[in-house]
């Protein structure tokens, strides 16, 4: 592996974020279309946590990741602080994993 | 700016940083045990950024796939960082410098991060503090691991891989309260999960925009209306009226 696929790869990813952040700089955007691009990154980051707390690669995860995402779901939910929904997220799907679920 | 902080903001970026530390332990440590040199993981933690993205390309060269393939997936997954900038560019500046600089730090956790404040001073301070904090644990722990090897070689052992979804979803959570969001989310989740066997890993994901659509069908104005004021700060236009600080 060379510099230039690394450098392919890191300045492709730089103008991604570049021309987002400037094009947003630039023009003057209507009440509604800001909050369609709010709801947009939102809806994005849902299908983030959906796909990587259900899937590994292109298959099913196994239940104990979903299940101790959800549960710290539930947790975040009924307003725990972060820090506790993100520990006990992990800690729950160790224990499943321990108990033998994959 | 840093006044604006407050401390459960500070909590939360401590604990992302944390569980990211390891998550960058792991990278640096498979990196190495895939036979790349050192300088691999390192130079594409601290100029590609972006860790999932980084993973793919690890994982596509270590089972013997092209550089090229390994890149173009890497691209698609890290596509959605335009509409990501296009939703908080507001947030991260309003001089150049700085939005050339911040736009580097634009990443699924300081974006979450970002939305998730009540006003938009609030959204840069989190935004800043997110994405500064991640970098640097991120590069560090990635030097680290692929010093030591096989520090902590199998991470999902100790749960780890649930970190970063229960993190994002305790962050986008107050922003689906919103009848339309949370619509569209779901539609859009539904879609990803529905395409991840079958498409190149990333594409899913950008698919899930699709749960815009129902937008489209779904808002009667008063009901949008009654949920204005659950509405996030990175909306950005309110600005003015929003800050109390």
């Amino acid at each position: 592996m060379t510099f230039v696929p690394i450098l392919v790869l890191a300045l492709g990813t730089y103008a991604f974020r570049i021309s987002g952040t400037l094009l947003r700089g630039r023009m003057e955007v209507p009440e509604r279309i800001r909050e369609l691009l709010s709801m947009a990154a939102i809806v994005l980051l849902v299908a983030v946590v959906a796909t990587s707390a259900l899937m590994t690669g292109h298959q099913f995860a196994g239940f104990a990741l979903p299940l101790g995402v959800a549960v710290g779901g539930v947790l975040a939910w009924r307003k725990a602080p972060f820090v506790v929904v993100v520990v006990v997220a992990a800690a729950t799907t160790a224990l499943l994993r321990l108990a033998g679920l994959s | 700016m840093w006044r604006t902080l407050d401390k459960d903001l500070v909590r939360g970026v401590g604990a992302l940083a944390a569980a990211v530390a390891v998550n960058g332990l792991s990278f640096g440590a498979i990196s190495v045990a895939a036979a790349l040199p050192l300088w691999v993981p390192v130079a594409m933690s601290l100029l590609v950024f972006a860790g999932s993205s980084q993973y793919l390309v690890v994982g596509v060269v270590a089972a013997g796939g092209s550089p090229v393939a390994a890149v173009l997936g890497g691209l698609v997954l890290n596509s959605r960082h335009l509409p990501f900038g296009l939703a908080i560019g507001q947030v991260v500046g309003d001089r150049l410098a700085t939005r050339l600089l911040g736009s580097h730090l634009l990443v699924d956790e300081s974006v979450a991060f970002a939305l998730s404040q009540k006003d938009s001073k609030q959204a840069r301070s989190a935004f800043w503090l997110c994405g500064g904090a991640l970098f640097v644990s991120w590069n560090v722990s990635v030097v680290i691991g692929a010093l030591a090897g096989q520090l902590v070689s199998n991470p999902n052992a100790l749960g780890l891989d649930a970190v970063f979804p229960a993190a994002m979803l305790a962050l986008v959570l107050p922003a689906l309260k919103d009848r339309t969001t949370l619509g569209a989310a779901l539609a859009g989740a539904a879609v990803a999960l529905a395409t991840t066997p079958f498409l190149p890993t990333g594409l899913p994901v950008l698919l899930s925009l699709a749960g815009l659509l129902v937008t489209l069908t779904s808002p009667s104005k008063r009901d949008r209306d009654a949920a204005q004021p659950a509405r996030t700060a990175a909306g950005g236009g309110k600005s003015g009226e929003a800050d109390q600080s």
